[in-house]
């Protein structure tokens, strides 16, 4: 199947982009297409490469940008971006910084689009 | 579809989702808008928030027309909970039950959620 994600939290104060960082992953190992993964209200957070958690801890923003190496289109609404400080300065890795119209592009060419928000 | 279930000040989330209403609009795709639990009061109208320091942005939603989103629907329960009526708001949406809802959300190929 061909999905697009929508990511609409931020990184560690809410689950939902580790949750979407774990579909992407389970959905590429069974062979599904991900189309790309889409960021959205806080979202954007997770393209701040400043991002610098505690050693035992996860790096949020880093497994994004190991997915992006593997071929998975990570797209920062830039709206959104902007109003949060995220510019090309401090984007991750990966990350590419983009319009609405990606999005509704995603949803139209997906089979599904799944949204992870809190 | 877009679905508004948040109180329009406090998170930004109906405020954003407006704001993605409006752009993906200019693509001319087929929207429409469901207003549930909390997301009715983003249709209040003469809701004074100077004290916020936020603009309102319900007056905003009479724009939608404009951009030819005519399909608004607003969860009846939600509002008689909150002892609101169509009348308290800025648009007329068609009213809508629980169980026109999941038949409603069916219909769709895209929901997004704020």
């Amino acid at each position: 199947m061909k999905f697009a994600v929508l990511v609409q939290e931020g990184p560690y104060q809410h689950q939902s982009s580790d949750s979407a960082y774990h579909f992407v992953k389970a959905a590429l190992e069974k062979g599904h297409e991900i189309m790309g993964v889409f960021f959205y209200n806080d979202g954007v957070l997770n393209a701040n490469k400043l991002i610098d958690p505690q050693q035992d801890d996860r790096n949020v923003q880093k497994r994004w940008s190991d997915l992006a190496e593997k071929g998975v289109e990570l797209v920062v609404c830039i709206a959104t971006a902007k109003r949060r400080g995220i510019n090309d300065d401090i984007l991750a890795p990966g990350f590419k910084i983009s319009g609405l119209g990606q999005l509704t592009e995603m949803a139209i060419e997906s089979d599904r689009l799944v949204t992870f928000g809190a | 579809m877009f679905i508004m279930r948040k109180a329009p000040y406090g998170t930004i989330y109906p405020f954003e989702g407006l704001e993605s209403v409006l752009i993906m609009g200019a693509y001319e795709q087929d929207i429409s808008l469901l207003f549930i639990d909390d997301g009715v009061y983003t249709l209040r109208k003469g809701m004074d928030t100077s004290a916020l320091g936020i603009k309102n942005f319900s007056p905003t939603f009479k724009a939608l027309e404009g951009y030819d989103i005519n399909k608004l629907y607003i969860d009846k329960d939600s509002l008689d909970i909150r002892g609101m009526t169509l009348d308290d708001l800025v648009v007329q949406p068609e009213l809508v039950d629980e169980e026109m809802i999941p038949e409603l959300i069916e219909e769709q190929d895209v929901v997004i959620p704020f």
